[in-house]
């Protein structure tokens, strides 16, 4: 179809691209703004709902500062001092922990995204990697002998492999029949939590062989604990993770060179902006779909892992109801699906996390039984902001087009 | 329209339903009343079903030939597990009516839900929001019964509050064209925030009132005890005698949907919407108007599902409450075909595995726990098209820009 400006394509093939095309076109074109915009407008609206709490606009201010310094974001501020023990360390090191399987769904999900899948099954993946993980951990020590740094790998490695494969079967089943692979995904996810809640529910094969009045799996052998010793803040208390954050950094690093520095990622995105080009320029559109699943698949994969084998241990049949790849959806969104971004929305969301927890939300400002319904609610709202900036950004290229138009005239 | 006689079944798709007959005859001769204790004989017969159906399956007959190899080994698997458990437990598993009445209690959120996602789905609007606005109606009717004291009002405000999160869903995705599965993500993270906030608030650590709280009155049908013989009226009694007025309003909404979206001129536009808006915006239906009125009805029917949950079925309402029904309608409306009947078909298929989930719990609890994964793995197969394909309408998921 031949219009009279080549660059501007009619609102027919706008509409045939769809929202989320647009989207990937457009992502790109504002930057930082209006995921900020989008993140104050959530934080704007997430205070009505405090006020109604509160009844009062101080104690609004109030409670977004407690939350900001539950969540240890205040050690960053320079003229901060910190006795000792250093409570800020404490709690950021709690954020940083929930850091790392956000930016891991995150990534998860945008790069689904980037070959334009919508990889809703973040959570599933994550848990057929803690799955996975945990069984390796708990029960293959009971059988051979293994050294720490073997069996850590081995678990991480199961983890992937579990991810991607679950994952991938999405990718295979839109490639060969087409199936929508948000239908898949979700399916997937349900599938994963009975299936875990069989394995280590009551009277599941997988147990705990001790404690058989409660629904967790057996507690993975010590020497697969990447724990570290208090670095920071007090030595009882849990310490900075130092290998889950490098894995986390190193995850950001590969995302970003697979996708914009190898032929995998160059097909992957331009599978992504327009399949029908993609596949005429040779590219295996099939085989893009299911290597960007399995990709995706195996970046959540790790998160489970990092979480069994960094601090929780063992798998509770509760852990199944977390929301970690949802909001790994949320991050992704609001990270324009790029590293940079990613990390620093798993930031914000994982400071919100930690700092609405009960643990660390001071009673005396916000009442902390309302902390977790309240982080749900701004969570929703950036989710659904976030879908709706294309809008903002449509906006301001219409404006800039008829400016152009009129300079032209 | 075909001649009634071309819609009977004929040659292998016959046989296919007679394999799929033969299955669940190996399932039943373990339960009682015939009750045979030795396991060969639900294994022969679920062989010869598998048979049947891997006959027909090659010879074309795929979808019900499916339907009876899925028979085949499920029978086997009921029978070979019934023969090896005791028959005290066995009888408390298996109570027909009871189990029916079970299974209808568990499928009839999920059916209105389902037909919610069909107004949706079939004007060309995803809905995952699904589990969202059924918790919303979960939430909205109990605390509306218990601040004005009737569950009339209670099922009104829960059916206002589906719709404001269609409403939403409806404004994000139709007029400011943004996707509309992160919007159907917002809103079931909106739902359960909302909810959950509300009855800390409200009801804080206690509860919802169980005390004086006006419900959705169950219909009484003791006539069906009186049917003869015996066996028949007693199952009849305890399957339906005792059900709650949203069981029946659910079954009469089959029908009303099915005639309003294949039989009515209204119907007709909201398919055409739904399979090529451009060529529906033509001939002067508006796109945009059906699409919001589909949405917000969508929102009204689902959040239906979630006020039979609290208030007719449960009588409480805890946080989460829905725990993934939402996710389940949206399969068996997937499943079902985006039909009205083959999703009803499909959530009762759903909601007997999830009672004989329950039941089962006195069996085996772990085994119990993997007929609960029963309905996803039966979605993803009917997607996948081995028994045959589900076809969602063709504008799915894309934005309507009027030109």
């Amino acid at each position: 179809m031949t219009t009279v400006n080549q660059q501007t394509p009619t609102p027919e093939e706008e509409e045939a691209q769809g929202a989320l095309a647009r989207y990937l076109h457009l992502q790109k074109a504002e930057g930082l703004l209006a995921p900020l915009i989008t993140a104050l407008l959530a934080f704007l609206i997430g205070g009505a709902v405090v006020f109604a709490t509160t009844k009062s606009v101080p104690d609004v201010l109030q409670t977004y500062r407690a939350i900001f310094e539950g969540a240890g974001l205040d050690w960053f501020l320079p003229w901060n001092t910190c006795q000792d023990p250093c409570v800020p360390a404490i709690k950021l090191e709690q954020t940083l922990l929930v850091w790392v399987p956000l930016v891991l769904t995150g990534l998860a999900v945008a790069f689904a995204f980037r070959c334009g899948l919508f990889n809703i099954g973040g959570q599933g993946q994550y848990l057929a990697g803690a799955i996975a993980s945990v069984i390796i951990a708990a029960e293959l020590p009971l059988h051979v002998d293994l050294s720490p740094v073997p069996l850590v790998l081995l678990c991480m490695v199961a983890a992937m492999a579990a991810g991607a494969g679950l994952a991938a079967i999405a990718g295979f089943l839109k490639a060969t029949v087409g199936a929508h692979e948000v239908i898949t995904t979700i399916m997937l996810n349900w599938i994963v939590i009975w299936v875990g809640t069989y394995l280590f529910g009551f009277e599941g094969p997988l147990q705990n062989d001790q404690a058989k009045e409660i629904p967790v799996s057996n507690n993975i052998a010590d020497g697969a604990k990447i724990t570290q010793v208090g670095v920071w803040g007090h030595p009882d208390l849990q310490g900075l993770p130092w290998i889950s954050l490098g894995v986390a950094f190193v995850a950001l690093v590969i995302y970003s060179l697979l996708l914009n520095r190898t032929t995998l990622g160059y097909e992957v995105r331009a599978v992504g902006f327009n399949p029908e080009a993609a596949r005429y320029g040779g590219i295996s559109v099939a085989r893009s779909y299911v290597l960007a699943m399995g990709i995706a698949g195996a970046f959540a994969g790790t998160a489970g892992a990092l979480d069994v084998l960094g601090w929780k241990f063992r798998l509770d049949t509760t852990d199944f109801s977390s929301t970690i790849g949802f909001i790994g959806i949320a991050v992704a969104l609001l990270g324009r699906n790029t590293a940079l971004g990613v990390g620093l929305a798993a930031l914000l969301f994982a400071a919100l996390q930690t700092g609405t927890s009960t643990r660390n939300l001071d009673p005396e400002i916000f009442p902390p039984e309302l902390a977790t319904p309240l982080t749900i609610i701004i969570q929703g709202l950036i989710v659904l902001f976030v879908g709706a900036d294309i809008v903002v950004l449509l906006l301001l290229r219409r404006l800039r087009r008829g400016r152009r138009a009129g300079a032209a005239a | 329209m075909s001649r009634f006689g071309e819609r009977m079944p004929q040659g292998w798709k016959a046989v296919a339903w007679a394999g799929v007959a033969v299955g669940v005859l190996a399932a039943l001769v373990v339960l009682p009343p015939i009750g045979f204790r030795n396991p060969v004989a639900p294994t022969i017969i679920g062989l010869i079903a598998l048979t049947i159906g891997a006959g027909s399956f090659i010879r074309g007959e795929r979808r019900v030939g499916a339907y009876a190899m899925t028979a085949g080994v499920a029978g086997f698997a009921i029978g070979y597990l019934a023969t090896r458990s005791s028959v005290d437990k066995l009888d408390a598993v298996v109570i027909w009516g009871a189990l029916f009445a079970s299974t209808i209690r568990f499928a009839t959120p999920l059916l209105f839900a389902a037909l919610g996602g069909l107004f949706s789905e079939r004007s060309g609007v995803v809905n995952i929001g699904l589990e969202g606005m059924m918790l919303m109606g979960s939430f909205f009717s109990i605390w509306g019964a218990d601040v004005t004291g009737s569950w009339t009002l209670g099922v009104l405000i829960g059916l206002a509050s589906g719709a404001v999160m269609g409403l939403i869903h409806a404004f994000f995705s139709i007029t400011l064209r943004s996707d509309q599965i992160v919007g159907g993500t917002a809103i079931n993270f909106l739902a359960l925030g909302i909810t959950s906030y509300l009855y800390v608030r409200i009801y804080g650590t206690q509860g919802t009132p169980s005390e004086g709280l006006s419900t959705i009155p169950d219909i009484s049908l003791n006539f069906l005890y009186d049917i003869p013989p015996d066996r028949l009226g007693g199952f009849l009694g305890d399957a339906l005698a005792g059900q709650d007025l949203f069981v029946w309003v659910g079954v009469a909404l089959v029908f009303a949907v099915w005639i309003a979206v294949f039989k009515t001129p209204a119907g007709l536009r909201l398919r055409s919407v739904g399979e090529y808006p451009r060529a529906a915006d033509t001939v002067g239906i508006n796109v945009f108007l059906t699409r919001y009125a589909a949405v917000i009805l969508s929102g009204i029917l689902a959040s239906a599902g979630g006020v039979y949950l609290a208030l007719g079925f449960i009588n409480s309402f805890e946080p989460n409450q829905t725990a993934g029904r939402g996710f389940i309608a949206l399969a068996a409306l997937i499943f079902g075909n985006w039909r009205p009947f083959g999703a009803a078909v499909a959530c009762l298929l759903f909601g007997f595995s999830s009672a004989l989930a329950k039941s089962l719990q006195e069996y085996s609890l772990s085994v119990s726990t993997l007929f609960e994964a029963l309905p996803y793995v039966l979605t993803i197969i009917a997607v996948a098209g081995v028994i045959g394909r589900s076809t969602p309408p063709a504008s799915i998921g894309k934005p309507y820009v009027k030109q």
